[in-house]
């Protein structure tokens, strides 16, 4: 499959291109560009902006005389609070490690039939699946929320993770990567005695590793932004995304320590992107949706 | 299902005429055992959490509820309510149907646009410019730096700008202003809108088969706006009915960034829409069958405009 993708890879065809409009193309794509960086590198500069800076008229968009200083303050608030930041970041991390694995396991166990075999409901229930990326979430929010506190999973970090394991998109783009596995292979080891739990655990899943980050790269974010919604009440059950949301609430004084925590938040997921993005594009070139 | 496999053993297959259609079900569902076996945690709690909830939520639209009284049925009520006697609703139809007509055509064509653009740079500098368009919807709740670039007073951005070059003498309240909040929202919207459909796009474009276009050269494809039409776009449907499935979805959901800049609920409504107003009365006034009754309405809004869009696409290129 990659060797397929390389050869498809920058060829040349280079026919009846011409150079003004390429040209254009390029200095339209540039001037969205910035629009799209700006915002991200102005929170750069701006976690690292002494008081002095963040608040000149007129306004200053990078950041002249870089410090520290509000990471310094940022620990020292988090370290006289009531509950320790290390809660937070602790509670963030559960969620979000707990989450995204979870789902890539049951994501995967569930695609791999779906995409392999025919059987009585398959074909129902993928159209069910592809029928539920057409609204969101909000759709269910009163529902889900009785049925929260039906099993007692209110103010637990339950009522984050588990419904979360279940996001359709994830087994959608599993189930179509998962397509192109060789069926040669899976009978080869049918012949050999595995048995189907053997071939999905030793056989799909390291095939579709480019997957799994790519579940990663979407489930990640949405976890890692939780701020608990209406679900948690404690605080020390609450995210790091929430703990943000207070200190911003501090106001003009607590602007420097904002930036910084927003950047913390920001740096995470992006990282991550930039590391797995050459899977994420292998996964997404099989994302398309048969009618 | 796993309870009705040990059905009907060998004998009858000897006798395969008398089979009867219940037991070749069972039959098949005993070969399929280990499939449902795989596919049950993740069934049981998408049936659990996502079909289940639509399927009560339909019918939760037909009652009275407060969680704390028994649900009352009231007919119609609801919707006729709705619609008839709820003037921020409608406010917050007409902004929804905004950002479903504006925000989510224009963010599902710059998804294409830059995608297709990106595909003709040299591989290293393509991951870079995917990298920034990409990055704004996955850097979280990054989006308050547009408070700061649309704050009120001076120190804000865009009218330290404006008022330096001399545009305007004093701050706009752009976030407090009617006139701007909605148009705002909309920017900061389509910001976060290049996701999942944008990098679908980007791979899509890089499997289109090469030998097609040398094909369609010699079939007299004259340049890339014939090449974009005529191959480029038929072979890569299936992506563009995916993203157009994420982009439209994402438009008429618009709720997070709503709050965040404008406020909950936003001056005069201005920002208000269908979610917001969902979470008014969902999780504020507790009145579970009405917010059930706009639940209702958004699904069929978005489950509409969604098979709508892949009709229409399924024209592209011919």
């Amino acid at each position: 499959m990659v060797l397929k993708m390389m050869a498809v890879f920058r060829t040349p065809r280079k026919l009846n291109r011409s150079f003004a409009v390429s040209l254009m193309l390029f200095a339209f794509l540039a001037l969205f560009g910035a629009f799209m960086a700006l915002p991200l590198i102005y929170a750069v500069n701006n976690a690292f902006k002494p008081l002095d800076e963040l608040f000149i008229f007129p306004p200053r968009f990078f950041v002249v005389n870089p410090t520290m200083e509000n990471f310094y303050d940022l620990f020292a608030l988090m370290g006289s609070s009531w509950v320790p930041l290390s809660r937070y970041i602790a509670n963030t991390l559960l969620i979000t490690i707990v989450g995204t694995a979870g789902h890539i396991l049951l994501a995967s166990a569930a695609a791999y039939p779906l995409a392999k075999y025919r059987f009585p409901g398959s074909s129902a229930l993928f159209s069910i699946v592809v029928l539920s990326l057409m609204f969101s979430p909000h759709v269910t929010a009163i529902p889900n929320y009785m049925m929260m506190s039906w099993l007692g999973w209110i103010n637990t970090h339950a009522s984050i993770i588990v419904p979360s394991l279940a996001f359709p998109l994830g087994l959608f783009l599993m189930k179509q990567f998962m397509e192109q596995i060789p069926d040669a292979l899976l009978e080869a080891a049918k012949i050999d005695g595995a048995s189907e739990y053997r071939i999905y655990w030793s056989i799909v899943m390291p095939n579709v590793k480019p997957a799994w980050l790519t579940l990663m790269i979407l489930q990640f974010p949405m976890l890692w932004g939780s701020d608990g919604g209406s679900f948690i009440y404690s605080e020390n059950l609450k995210t790091l995304h929430y703990a943000l949301g207070q200190i911003t609430l501090g106001g003009i004084a607590r602007a420097g320590v904002g930036a910084a925590v927003a950047l913390i938040l920001m740096i995470v997921p992006i990282t991550l992107f930039v590391i797995s993005q050459s899977s994420v594009m292998q996964t997404m070139a099989t994302s398309g949706m048969k009618d | 299902m796993q309870m009705e496999t040990n059905v009907r053993p060998a004998k009858e297959v000897s006798r395969p005429v008398r089979l009867s259609r219940l037991a070749r079900i069972g039959k098949e569902l005993n070969r399929s055992k280990h499939y449902y076996l795989l596919m049950s945690p993740y069934m049981i709690i998408f049936f659990l959490f996502t079909v289940i909830p639509v399927v009560l939520s339909l019918g939760l639209s037909f009652f009275y509820f407060n969680m704390l009284e028994l649900p009352r049925f009231v007919g119609w009520q609801n919707y006729s309510r709705l619609f008839l006697n709820d003037d921020i609703f409608m406010i917050a139809l007409k902004n929804t149907l905004m950002f479903a007509v504006i925000t989510g055509p224009i963010s599902y064509l710059a998804c294409f646009i830059f995608a297709w653009i990106i595909n003709e740079l040299s591989p290293k500098v393509r991951a870079f410019m995917t990298l920034i368009f990409y990055a704004p919807s996955i850097s979280g709740n990054v989006f308050f730096i547009w408070l700061i670039i649309f704050s009120g007073d001076s120190y804000g951005y865009m009218n330290g700008f404006l008022m330096k070059a001399g545009f305007i003498l004093e701050p706009i309240q752009w976030l407090l202003d009617e006139k701007y909040i909605l148009p705002i929202v909309m920017i900061v919207q389509l910001w976060l809108s290049l996701g999942t459909s944008f990098l679908a796009f980007i791979a899509g474009l890089q499997t289109v088969d090469k030998t097609l276009i040398e094909a369609g050269t010699v079939d007299g494809i004259k340049n890339r706006w014939q090449e974009l039409w005529y191959i480029t776009l038929p072979s890569m449907r299936p992506q563009l009915m995916f993203g157009a499935v994420m982009q439209i979805t994402a438009s008429f959901a618009v709720a997070d960034i709503s709050i965040a800049l404008a406020g909950f609920p936003s001056v005069n409504y201005a920002a208000h829409t269908i979610v917001t107003h969902l979470m008014d009365f969902g999780t504020i006034r507790f009145e579970m069958g009405y917010a059930s009754a706009i639940a209702t309405v958004l699904f069929f809004l978005m489950i509409g405009s969604n098979k709508l869009t892949q009709r229409m696409l399924r024209k592209v290129g011919e």
